[in-house]
């Protein structure tokens, strides 16, 4: 571990992390921005009597491409580059962002953040410390991993693969994206970190017809790696299989029931049910604020002693995964629920300081432009003892729900819901019609003490969810075994 | 421009920056040119902003905002590149034009791309009277934010803990032209007050908000009504019942109607129509709803929050009919959609501004007689809305209404059916119209769906 001071000349040259080097040339370098520079500001953010100033340099590309009726029709790439300057002082935050990294926009940005507080006399000085990370994933650009003909060629075989399943395939559309995002993370209480984060992710869309009734399927997936991933294994053939299975399977389904019953959700993206259901709602912010239905419950009984829900960000390559937080925090795996017992929030550096706990790696921003807030990394519930044949085997009447839409909760009354998009009828313990999809709701800590069985078969998602809060828009990931909700309302259409 | 902007204030006037943000759209465009677009369409915008949170008595979030970016779209012949960035400089211009030159090189040709025809662009754009600067300082945003919340929080002894009152301003340029020579700006302002408070009773907590939201800051409401009604609002809430489920009519409010409204409009749009994605494929001309509905757009409305001159390819917006006594009278349209459907652009790039719902409406009263018994719901959730099929399941909370009256407030069921036939069974269109939104209509009246719970 290395430090300097505010006061210092030197410092950069050996900050033990790579990331943080990279992040440096990439974002210091071409605005010409010195150690110094930083340094100063830092140090006039801390003689305002701030408890914390931090300053967030990112910069951004991406890019996509989209085959649409048979053509690669549309591709875009697009960057971004800023700095956010935020300004804590007890409760209240100070904020500005520049989409300039040169220094008198910095200078300018950190003035106006450093308004919500009053005006100090003492010049303190602030060491920054680099420390040592364990990378989550690799630093390497993923929208070079292929080129461009090679990404169009991608896309077509995907389309070809899936009109080649089925004569009633009659619209596909594949869209292949990835991103590539630096950033440089130094505050006053001495953090001085850096990451460089991949994500790609593929979607699959298909529309199968057939005697005038109209379906769609979709399937998709990806992760913090290079574009090359897809073709592994064949794995963007599996997302058109997939989508087409799913369409197949919607062109045969009936009325979904309406009313409360039994309801068994497989393994994986189904997990959607713990972060609208319990994930959200034990975020450090609303907990802080009193207005979650979980705030004040550490201890409590909060699930049926068969759950045990974890927050993991150090997951490798996975899509909610993270080296180190938007505040330049370690992740970690926090465990949120044992047994049934509530346990712990997920917290960022703010609500942290001011709930007297410690940040647990899940402050997370949209970008510089946004401030950053308690957020989810990938939320799952670890496996239990039972098979899915026979969670499914002691349901009488209900429904076994397989894949799902998204899902939205409020956190004050704990009403969520999620909208499952592939579902069938259980008929005495038998998987039987496929049903039209339908929102199921409920009262988070209700329908957690209702779960009765847990499967062996934990599965994590393929890396597609978007999680929002706040209009700020991450990437997350979900996961779970199969498992069975003794009652919970289905909003279906048949009576 | 109504009100001088105050000297204190962070974000005074952008008037100024217009000509230059006009003058980067023609340099960009003729740097396109120059690398060898055939063709090519520029927008650059800019927005400065202030954002002042007060909670539970105390200023919470000061957070100023200044956004600048640019999106190019180049032509080479039919095939097309997209790029965007946030950095106006020189250098950034130069790699931004290039790397959609790079990737119209790699997309394939497709006949339907390219600008809108030259003679359907906007010309004697209207003065839209979008831009009013407040000026207010941090210290005036905080004063009226702590005022509202303080107003709501003394309504109710139940009311004990709130997310806060936001008060904010945000001041808009937005210029786009195009390599037939077309160049349009505009300037705009939206101002709005926001407040959510928490009321707690024995069996938990509920939320609920109110907002104002203008062009001009004279036209807010005052920070003393959103409070009153952000509290009226969540005590409302409080004391909710289990109801009997079944089939039985159901009541939309003004804002939760605007969704409905929405997602039928979604249903029309050139993409979802062309990638055969909507529930309302060949519906031009066809009944798609109750003939007492209408739903119109006037673009043009001085000081509305959803007007623009000219759509997103420079076409000249109009007013028209999309849904005439429940008859699908005009599609959405803009210049490649249409060209995919093989249609004229109806001045919808960049979607629908400013819709209203015509037709006979009701007091509010009135519907309430009308539906008898069933709910009425003011808060929807989740994303159950299938547009390629119309199926509709999302959760909801509300009220159970008897005998035309409100009994007590209800949550935690789903409601259920299809668009189609829920739009065709619109019983009753309400008076009490929601001016805030760029999609505007009073509460409506469905004659039935199907609800659960538990």
């Amino acid at each position: 571990m290395t430090g300097f001071d505010t006061g210092s000349k030197s410092g950069v040259e050996d900050t033990g992390s790579e990331l943080l080097q990279i992040a440096q040339e990439n974002l210091w370098l071409p605005a010409e921005l010195q150690l110094r520079d930083i340094e100063k500001l830092l140090g006039g953010m801390l003689s305002n009597s701030i408890d914390m100033g931090e300053l967030y340099f990112q910069a951004s590309r991406s890019e996509f491409w989209s085959l649409e009726d048979g053509i690669v029709r549309d591709a875009g790439f697009s960057s971004d580059r800023g700095v956010g300057v935020r300004a804590i002082c007890g409760e209240k935050t100070g904020f500005a962002y520049a989409d300039d990294l040169m220094l008198p926009a910095l200078t300018q940005a950190t003035q106006a953040a450093k308004s919500i507080s009053r005006q100090g006399q003492d010049h303190a000085v602030c060491v920054l410390r680099s420390g040592s990370q364990v990378c989550r994933y690799g630093a390497a650009d993923p929208i070079s991993s292929l080129d461009e003909t090679q990404k169009v060629e991608l896309l077509k075989r995907v389309e070809q693969e899936a009109r080649n399943l089925d004569s009633r395939v009659e619209e596909v559309t594949v869209r292949l994206s990835a991103s590539h995002d630096t950033c440089l993370i130094v505050a006053t209480d001495g953090t001085f970190a850096g990451d460089v984060r991949p994500l790609v992710r593929m979607d699959v869309s298909v529309i199968v017809v057939d005697k005038g009734r109209k379906e769609r399927g979709s399937c998709g997936g990806g992760g913090r790696f290079g574009l090359d991933w897809f073709l592994e294994q064949e794995r963007c053939l599996d997302f058109a299989r997939e989508a087409v299975r799913i369409a197949l399977i919607n062109l045969e389904a009936v009325a979904a029931p309406a009313g409360s019953m039994p309801v068994v959700l497989g393994s994986g993206w189904p997990g959607v049910l713990l972060h609208e259901a319990v994930g959200h709602g034990l975020e450090g912010d609303f907990n802080r604020k009193g207005s979650s239905t979980f705030s004040g419950r550490i201890g409590e009984q909060v699930a049926s002693s068969l759950c045990t829900v974890v927050d993991n960000g150090t997951m490798e390559n996975r899509r909610g995964s993270l080296t180190v937080d938007d505040e330049g925090e370690a992740t970690q795996s926090t465990t949120l629920i044992e047994n049934g017992i509530l346990k712990g929030y997920m917290f960022d550096k703010l609500n942290a300081r001011l709930m007297g706990m410690h940040p647990t790696g899940n402050g997370r921003r949209e970008s510089y432009a946004h401030l950053p807030m308690p957020r989810m990394t990938n939320t799952y519930m670890l496996a239990g003892e039972s098979k899915r044949e026979e969670i499914i085997a002691s349901v009488k009447k209900g429904i076994y729900a397989v894949n799902f839409g998204g899902g939205q909760v409020d956190i004050t009354s704990g009403q969520f819901v999620f909208s499952a998009t592939e579902a069938y009828l259980i008929e005495n313990g038998k998987v039987t019609a496929p049903v039209k999809g339908a929102t199921l709701i409920g009262n988070g800590p209700e329908v957690m003490t209702r779960i009765s069985m847990v499967g062996d078969d934990l599965k994590l998602d393929q890396g597609v969810g978007v999680c929002g809060k706040n209009g700020q828009s991450v990437p997350v990931g979900v996961g779970q075994p199969s498992l069975k909700i003794d009652e919970l309302v289905v909003g279906g259409t048949a009576a | 421009m109504n009100e001088p902007a105050k000297n204190d204030s962070p974000m005074g006037d952008i008037s100024a920056d217009e000509t230059r943000i006009r003058a980067q759209v023609e340099m960009i465009l003729d740097t396109a040119r120059k690398m060898g677009a055939t063709a090519a369409e520029v927008s650059v915008g800019m927005d400065v902003g202030l954002s002042v949170t007060a909670r539970m008595g105390e200023l919470e979030t000061v957070e100023f905002n200044q956004d600048r970016g640019f999106g190019i779209t180049v032509y080479l012949d039919d095939c097309k590149g997209v790029a965007s960035t946030s950095d106006v400089s020189r250098e950034a211009v130069l790699d931004t034009v290039k790397a959609a030159l790079n990737i119209a090189r790699f997309t394939q040709p497709d006949s339907c791309n390219g600008l809108a025809a030259a003679e359907l662009m906007a010309s004697d754009i209207p003065e839209l009277d979008l831009y009013h600067p407040w000026g207010i300082s941090v210290e005036e945003a905080s004063l009226k934010a702590l005022a509202c919340e303080s107003e709501a929080m003394s309504q109710d002894k139940r009311i004990s803990n709130s997310d806060g009152a936001t008060v904010a301003s945000q001041l808009s340029c937005l210029a786009y032209g195009n390599s037939h020579g077309f160049l349009g700006s505009s300037l705009s302002s939206r101002h709005s007050l926001s407040l959510a408070v928490i009321a707690s009773e024995k069996r938990g907590m509920q939320k609920d908000y109110w907002y104002t939201v203008g062009r001009s800051a004279e036209n807010l409401e005052s920070e003393l009504l959103v409070g009153r009604e952000a509290a009226r609002r969540v005590i409302s809430r409080l004391g909710c019942r289990d109801f009997k489920a079944g089939t039985m009519p159901v009541l939309f409010s003004p804002q939760m109607a605007a969704g409905l409204v929405s997602s039928l409009l979604g249903a029309l749009m050139g993409g979802a129509l062309y990638r055969n994605i909507s529930f309302l494929t060949d519906s031009l001309g066809t009944k798609v709803a109750h003939n007492t509905l209408s739903i119109v757009e006037y673009p043009r409305l001085p000081e509305a929050m959803g007007s623009a001159g000219f759509d997103s390819d420079g076409v000249a917006t109009s007013s028209k009919a999309i849904i005439n006594k429940g008859v699908v009278d005009s599609y959405i349209l803009s210049a490649y959609s249409a060209r995919r459907l093989a249609m004229q652009t109806t001045g919808n790039g960049g979607g629908v501004r400013n819709i209203r719902i015509e037709g006979e409406s009701s007091d509010y009263s009135q519907l309430l007689n009308q539906m008898g018994t069933g709910v009425m719901v003011t808060q929807l959730m989740g994303q159950g809305v299938n547009a390629v099929t119309g199926d509709y399941s999302r959760g909801a909370s509300g009220f159970w209404i008897e005998n035309g009256e409100i009994a007590y407030p209800i949550e935690n069921f789903t409601i259920a059916s299809n668009l189609k036939n829920m739009f065709l069974g619109v019983e009753g269109i309400g008076n009490d119209v929601d001016l805030r939104g760029n999609i505007c209509t009073g509460s409506l009246l469905i004659d039935e769906m199907m609800i659960a719970t538990a």
